[in-house]
C-alpha cells in the first residue's frame, strides 16, 4: 500500500470546515480533477474524476467513520476501479489560527490497477496534488473562491497573443 | 489594450495584447491613468528575477479609474479613482489579518512554485515574475486588480496622479525601511541607495525621528537629490577607501545606529571583492551581490538594526554572520506590506509632511515604455524616476 497525507491550516473553525467537507458535492469546487460527487444516501457516495485524453474515471464510496467538526474516514466501495482509503483530520490549531487539516490516502502500490489509476489522475506527485487541492481548499473557505491569475502572454509575434490563466479554477464559483 | 511586455534579458515591447477580464468575483478592471518603471523591474529586466515567460506584462506601480467589478467588491463602485498595492492581499487569511500583507496566503496562484524555491510562498504581486503568481501587470493601459475590496485606495480630494501614485510601493517601500530601524532620539541612520525607495527612506527617517541621516551611492546627481530634497549628508562609495570606515568616522566611533539597504541584489561596488561577486553572479554560483549589504552590516554599531528592502531573489556568498552573531544586530526585512502603510501616507501627503513628486524626473507616455526602461537603467539625463501615462 502507498500512504500519501498533507496538511493545511485554515483559519475557520473546525465546525465550519468540517461542515463545508462533509457537503461532498462541494469537494470538486477546490479538488481539480474531480468533476462531480453525488451522495448517494447512507453515507454513499459517487464520484467522476477528469482522466487525461477526455476520458472519465468513476467510483463509488462510503463514509466509515465520522465524527462531526473532527473527522471523516471513506473507503472505495468493492468492485470500483480505484480502491483506497481515506480520511481527512480537523482539528483546532493553536490560539487564532484556525483549523489544521490532513489529508490521509491510502491506496495499492503503483503497478496495481488502482495504483495506475492513481497516478493517471494524479499525476507524478500525488502530494503535490494534495498539496495542491488543500491550497486551494484554504482559498475557497478563507476568501470564497479559487484566486486566478491572469498569467502570461504566449506566443509573442503571433497576432493577438493568448491568456492563460496560471492556476486552472477547478469550477467557477461565487463567494 | 497596449502593455508593456517583458520580452527576454533587457527587452522590453509595448505591444498590442487581450483586455484583461475579470476572472475572480472579488476583481476589478482598473483604466491606468498613471503608472511607474521602479527599480526593482530592473531586476526583471537585467534578468536577474525569475521565471519570466516572453510577453508578461511588467508593471506594479500604477493607478487609475474602476471601470468594471466582480459581483463580490462591495467597497468600489465602477468610476472610483483608485491607486492599486503593488502586493496582492486577500485580507482574510492570518498573516493579512496580522498586518502582514506581502506574506497573504491565498493571493498567490504559483504557490508550489515559490514553495520550492523560497520555502514559503509570498503573496502574488501584479508584473512580477511567475514566483508572485504571473499576474498581468500595470503598465498597460488596463490591469485585473485582484481582491479589488481589500487593496485599492480611493482617492477622493483633489491629489493630481503624480502626488499619490508612488503609494502604490516606493513611498510605503522607503516608510517600512525606516519603520523597521526603530528610530529612537539620536539616532544616525544610513541608507545605501539614493534611487527613489532610498530618497523616501532618508525622508522617512527624518520623519520617524532621526537626528542624522547619511545618504551612500556613487552617482553625484543623486546625492545632491538626497541633500537638497531630503536633508541627508551623504557618501560617493566611489570616493572613499571604505563606507563602513567613512560611516563609522562620521559617527565618531559608533557607526550608524541603523542600517537600510535600498540597493539589493545587483549593488555595484569596487575593487577585489566586487569582482569575484560579479564573476560568481555570471557563472551562477551565487545569484545576488550583497555588496550594499555586507557594508551595512560591518558599519552598523553594536546591537544596531539592518533593515532590508533592497530586493534579493535567493543565495549570497561571504555573508558576515559572525559579525551580526557577535556584534547582535537585528536584520528586519520583508517585501512592503503596502495596505498597512497607504492610508498613514496619504494622510502624511495630505498635510505637506512629504512631497512624492519630489524624485519625479521623467514623465514618458506608455508607447515609450522601451526608451525609459533604457534611461532608467543606464542613469541617463540625471534619471531618477520615470512616470509613464497611457494616453
Amino acid at each position: 500500500m502507498v500512504r500519501v497525507s498533507k496538511s493545511v491550516t485554515i483559519k475557520r473553525p473546525p465546525e465550519a470546515v468540517y461542515e463545508f467537507w462533509r457537503q461532498l458535492e462541494n469537494l470538486p469546487r477546490f479538488m481539480s480533477h474531480l468533476q462531480d460527487v453525488r451522495s448517494t444516501g447512507k453515507g454513499r457516495s459517487h464520484w467522476i474524476a477528469r482522466a487525461p485524453a477526455g476520458q472519465q474515471v468513476e467510483w463509488d464510496a462510503e463514509i466509515v467513520e465520522e465524527r462531526p467538526g473532527e473527522l471523516i474516514v471513506w473507503r472505495a466501495l468493492p468492485g470500483s476501479d480505484i480502491q483506497h482509503e481515506g480520511s481527512v483530520h480537523f482539528r483546532p490549531a493553536p490560539a487564532d489560527r484556525g483549523t489544521e487539516v490532513e489529508v490521509a490516502l491510502q491506496y495499492d502500490a503503483p503497478g496495481g490497477k488502482a495504483g495506475a489509476l492513481i497516478a493517471t489522475l494524479f499525476g507524478e506527485e500525488p502530494t503535490q496534488q494534495i498539496r495542491d487541492d488543500l491550497r486551494r481548499f484554504k482559498q475557497v473557505m478563507e476568501t470564497g473562491e479559487v484566486v486566478l491569475s491572469d498569467g502570461s502572454l504566449e506566443g509573442a509575434g503571433q497576432g493577438p497573443l493568448k491568456q492563460r490563466a496560471a492556476q486552472a479554477p477547478a469550477t467557477e464559483v461565487g463567494r | 489594450m497596449k502593455a508593456t511586455c517583458w520580452m527576454g534579458k533587457q527587452s522590453v515591447e509595448v505591444r498590442d495584447v487581450p483586455d484583461p477580464k475579470i476572472l475572480n468575483q472579488r476583481d476589478a478592471i482598473v483604466r491606468i491613468t498613471s503608472t511607474a518603471i521602479c527599480g526593482s523591474d530592473l531586476h526583471l529586466y537585467n534578468g536577474f528575477v525569475q521565471p519570466m515567460k516572453k510577453g508578461d506584462i511588467l508593471g506594479h506601480e500604477f493607478m487609475g479609474e474602476v471601470v468594471e467589478i466582480g459581483r463580490e467588491v462591495k467597497a468600489l463602485k465602477v468610476g472610483d479613482r483608485v491607486v492599486v498595492p503593488f502586493t496582492i492581499a486577500c485580507g482574510d487569511c492570518w498573516q493579512c489579518q496580522h498586518d502582514n500583507w506581502s506574506l497573504c496566503e491565498n493571493s498567490n496562484p504559483n504557490a508550489a512554485l515559490a514553495e520550492k524555491a523560497l520555502g514559503h510562498a509570498t503573496s502574488g504581486a501584479f508584473g512580477y515574475s511567475h514566483l508572485t503568481g504571473g499576474f498581468a501587470g500595470g503598465q498597460a493601459e488596463f490591469a485585473r486588480v485582484p481582491f479589488a475590496d481589500v487593496g485599492p485606495l480611493k482617492i477622493e480630494n483633489g491629489f493630481s496622479d503624480e502626488q499619490v501614485l508612488f503609494l502604490s510601493d516606493i513611498l510605503p517601500t522607503g516608510y517600512m525601511g525606516a519603520e523597521m530601524c526603530d528610530i529612537q532620539p539620536g539616532d544616525t541612520i544610513a541608507v545605501w541607495g539614493c534611487g527613489p525607495v532610498g530618497l523616501f527612506a532618508i525622508k522617512s527617517a527624518f520623519l520617524l525621528g532621526a537626528e542624522r541621516v547619511i545618504g551612500i551611492d556613487r552617482f553625484d546627481y543623486r546625492l545632491e537629490m538626497a541633500r537638497e530634497k531630503c536633508g541627508a549628508e551623504t557618501v560617493n562609495y566611489e570616493t572613499v577607501d571604505s563606507v563602513s570606515e567613512t560611516l563609522i568616522e562620521m559617527t565618531a566611533g559608533r557607526g550608524p545606529d541603523a542600517c537600510i539597504d535600498a540597493v539589493g541584489l545587483e549593488a555595484h561596488g569596487h575593487g577585489v571583492e566586487y569582482a569575484i561577486d560579479r564573476t560568481k553572479q555570471a557563472l551562477m554560483l551565487e545569484s545576488d551581490r550583497p555588496i550594499a549589504l555586507r557594508e551595512a552590516i560591518m558599519a552598523c554599531r553594536n546591537g544596531g538594526t539592518i533593515s532590508v528592502i533592497g530586493v534579493y531573489g535567493g543565495l549570497v556568498d561571504a555573508f558576515p554572520l559572525g559579525t551580526i552573531m557577535n556584534r547582535a544586530l537585528t536584520i528586519k526585512s520583508g517585501q512592503c506590506h503596502v495596505h498597512r502603510y497607504m492610508r498613514p501616507l496619504l494622510a502624511r501627503i495630505e498635510n505637506g509632511e512629504i512631497d512624492p513628486t519630489m524624485v519625479i524626473t521623467h514623465r514618458l507616455p506608455l508607447s515609450d515604455a522601451a526608451k525609459g526602461y533604457e534611461i532608467f537603467l543606464n542613469k541617463e539625463d540625471r534619471c531618477e524616476k520615470v512616470v509613464l501615462s497611457p494616453r
